[in-house]
C-alpha cells in the first residue's frame, strides 16, 4: 500500500458540486457539464501537486474530498478490488 | 392463514425440458403456481425432500468456495469470499437475506420465497452459523405485487420452523420500499438501520460496518438457497450442471415476444435460443435486466446464459432477466421509456446520476422519435460518458450500459428515425416500467 501515490477520492453523495477543487487544483479537477468534479487519470497526485491537493480537500465546502493510499481502481474498497473484470461500456459510440 | 395466489407469473414455473437434475431449488413443475406454493409452506415435506445439511460453519464456506457460488442477486461476486471475510471480522456478525429485487422485469426471488421458502431459510441458518450472526434478517419489497401477500407467505414458513424448533437464529422480516435501488446492499443496510433505502458511499463496505455498525454479510435468497443445497450434497454435486467456469443453475425471469413472463431454473451455460424463442418475429433479446444489454437476434441466436458469452456482447447474467422484444416494438422507444424511468430512480444523492439519467433519457426519448436534431445524438454519447464510475453505487453505470446496448442494437432503427421513419407497427410499452407514481417518501 505504503508504495501507492496519494489518490484523491471524491465523495459522490457528499459532492454537491461547488467547484472550490476545480479552483484550487484544476491540473487534476476539472467539472463536468453540471459542474462536478472529474478526476485526471486514477486521480493519482504527483509528489509536486501534493500540497495543492491537501489545500482542495481541507477547503472543499462539503468534506467530499479525500486523499487515500489506495490502491488504482480499488476506490478504497476491498471488495471492488477483488471482483473479477467486467465488460463496462463506459463510453457509447466506441 | 388466508393465502392470495401468487402472482408473479400465471403459469406454473417450468424447467427447459431434457436438463437432467433440474429444476434444484424450484420444486418440480407439476402443480398449480397456487398449489405449488402451498405445498412450499410444508416443512415436513421440505425435509424429506432435500434431507438434513452435511457441512456447516467452516466447511461449509469450503465447499462453497470450491463449487463456485456467485451472487445471483446480479453482481456474480464468489458467495464463499463474503462469507469468509465476514466470519472473520469479528464476532457478532448480521447475516441480511436479499429479495428485494427492484427490477420491475424480474420476479424469480419472489417466485423461489413463494415455491421454496423453506430452502431460502434453510440458507439463512446455515450463512448465519458459518459467520457467527445471532441476528438475521429478510428483506423483501413492502409493496406486494398485484396484492399477493409474499410477507405472510413467508410468515408463516417461519411459523413452522419454530413450531418444529429448528432455528438457532431468529429472522427478521424488514419490508424495503418497492424501488429499483432499495435492494442494493448499501441502501438496504441503511434501511435496516433506520434510514431511508438509499445507496451510501462504499468507503466502507458492509461486510466490516453494516448493520449497527457490525460484519454485515447480505446474501441474495436465491444465493442463500443454493448455499443450503451445497450443505446437503456438496460442492462436485453443484457443479455437476453449468459451466466450468461459471457452475450451477440458476433462476430467469423469462418474458417471450408474447409478453408473458414465468420464471425458470436452468444451468448456466444453456443456449439462449432454449430459453426464449428466438423466431424472425424477434427483434433483439435483453439479458441481465435493465442494468444489462440487449443482443441482436444472431448473436442471441449464438450465445448461452453465461457472462464468458454475455459480457463480451455488452451484457451480462445478472439476476437472470431475459426478454425477447418483438420486432413489431421500436427498441429505441422501449429503451428510452425504461431509462426514463431508471432516471426518476436515481437516489437524487450523486451529482452525476441525478444530473446525467435525466438529460441521458431525455435526449434517447428524441432519438426515439422519428427526425431527431442531429445534436440529440451527439449529446447522448457525450453524457453517457460522462457518467460511469461516479456514483456511490452502479445505476448510472448500469443505466449506460443498457441506452449503450440500445444505440448499437439498434443502429439501423436510428438510421431509419434520422430519415423521419420508424419501422414498429406497434406503441404500446413492452417492457415493464414501475407503475406507481414515486415520491420522496417511496424510500422508507
Amino acid at each position: 500500500m505504503a508504495d501507492h501515490p496519494a489518490r484523491l477520492r471524491v465523495n459522490p453523495i457528499a459532492c454537491s458540486g461547488h467547484g472550490v477543487c476545480a479552483e484550487l487544483l484544476p491540473e487534476l479537477v476539472t467539472l463536468d457539464d453540471w459542474g462536478y468534479p472529474l478526476l485526471a487519470g486514477d486521480g493519482a497526485v504527483p509528489v509536486r501537486l501534493a500540497r495543492a491537493a491537501r489545500r482542495a480537500v481541507t477547503d472543499c465546502p462539503a468534506l467530499a474530498l479525500r486523499l487515500t493510499s489506495a490502491a488504482p481502481g480499488s476506490r478504497g474498497n476491498s471488495e471492488e478490488a477483488q471482483r473479477p473484470a467486467r465488460a463496462q461500456t463506459g463510453r457509447l459510440g466506441t | 392463514m388466508s393465502m392470495l395466489a401468487p402472482a408473479w407469473t400465471g403459469l406454473p414455473h417450468a424447467a427447459p425440458a431434457g436438463e437432467s437434475g433440474l429444476p434444484r431449488i424450484l420444486p418440480p413443475a407439476s402443480e398449480t403456481a397456487a398449489a405449488q406454493a402451498q405445498a412450499g409452506l410444508d416443512f415436513a415435506a421440505h425435509l424429506r425432500r432435500h434431507g438434513l445439511p452435511r457441512f456447516r460453519g467452516a466447511a461449509l464456506i469450503e465447499q462453497a468456495g470450491a463449487a463456485g457460488l456467485t451472487g445471483r442477486g446480479g453482481a456474480a461476486f464468489p458467495a464463499a469470499r463474503k462469507l469468509a471475510a465476514v466470519a472473520a471480522a469479528g464476532p457478532s456478525a448480521i447475516v441480511v437475506g436479499n429479495a428485494a429485487e427492484g427490477e420491475p422485469a424480474s420476479s424469480k426471488d419472489a417466485a423461489l420465497l413463494w415455491l421454496a421458502p423453506h430452502l431460502v431459510l434453510d440458507g439463512l441458518q446455515a450463512a448465519a452459523e458459518a459467520v457467527g450472526a445471532r441476528t438475521a434478517y429478510l428483506c423483501l419489497h413492502a409493496a406486494p405485487r398485484r396484492g399477493s401477500d409474499l410477507a405472510g407467505h413467508v410468515r408463516a414458513a417461519l411459523a413452522s420452523r419454530l413450531a418444529a424448533g429448528t432455528d438457532r437464529v431468529g429472522v427478521q422480516l424488514v419490508e424495503l420500499p418497492a424501488r429499483f435501488l432499495a435492494g442494493e446492499e448499501t441502501a438496504l443496510v441503511a434501511r435496516i438501520n433506520g434510514g431511508p433505502a438509499r445507496p451510501r458511499d462504499k468507503a466502507r463496505r458492509v461486510f466490516e460496518r453494516g448493520v449497527d455498525g457490525r460484519p454485515t454479510l447480505v446474501q441474495n435468497v436465491e444465493t442463500l438457497a443454493h448455499l443450503a443445497l451445497i450443505a446437503r450434497h456438496g460442492a462436485a454435486w453443484f457443479r455437476s450442471v453449468g459451466t466450468a467456469d461459471e457452475p450451477g443453475s440458476v433462476l430467469c425471469t423469462v418474458r417471450g415476444p408474447d409478453g408473458r413472463a414465468r420464471v425458470v431454473e436452468t444451468a448456466l451455460g444453456t443456449p439462449l435460443g432454449r430459453l426464449l424463442p428466438l423466431g424472425d418475429d424477434v427483434g433483439a433479446v435483453l439479458a441481465g435486466g435493465y442494468h444489462g444489454g440487449w443482443l441482436t437476434l444472431d448473436e442471441a441466436r449464438r450465445l448461452s446464459l453465461c457472462n464468458a458469452d454475455l459480457r463480451p456482447a455488452g451484457a451480462f447474467v445478472g439476476a437472470g432477466v431475459l426478454v425477447a422484444l418483438p420486432a413489431a416494438y421500436c427498441g429505441l422507444a422501449e429503451t428510452a421509456e425504461v431509462a426514463r424511468s431508471l432516471a426518476l430512480e436515481s437516489a437524487g444523492q450523486c451529482g452525476p446520476c441525478f444530473n446525467g439519467l435525466p438529460a441521458i433519457a431525455t435526449a434517447l426519448a428524441a432519438v426515439a422519435r422519428p427526425r431527431p436534431a442531429e445534436r440529440e445524438l451527439a449529446s447522448l454519447r457525450r453524457w453517457a460518458g460522462l457518467v460511469t464510475g461516479r456514483g456511490a453505487c452502479h445505476h448510472p453505470d448500469g443505466t449506460v450500459r443498457f441506452v449503450a446496448s440500445a444505440l448499437r442494437v439498434f443502429a439501423a432503427e436510428i438510421a431509419e428515425h434520422s430519415r423521419g421513419r420508424c419501422t414498429a407497427t406497434r406503441r404500446e410499452q413492452f417492457l415493464p416500467i414501475p407503475a406507481a407514481p414515486l415520491t420522496e417518501l417511496d424510500w422508507r
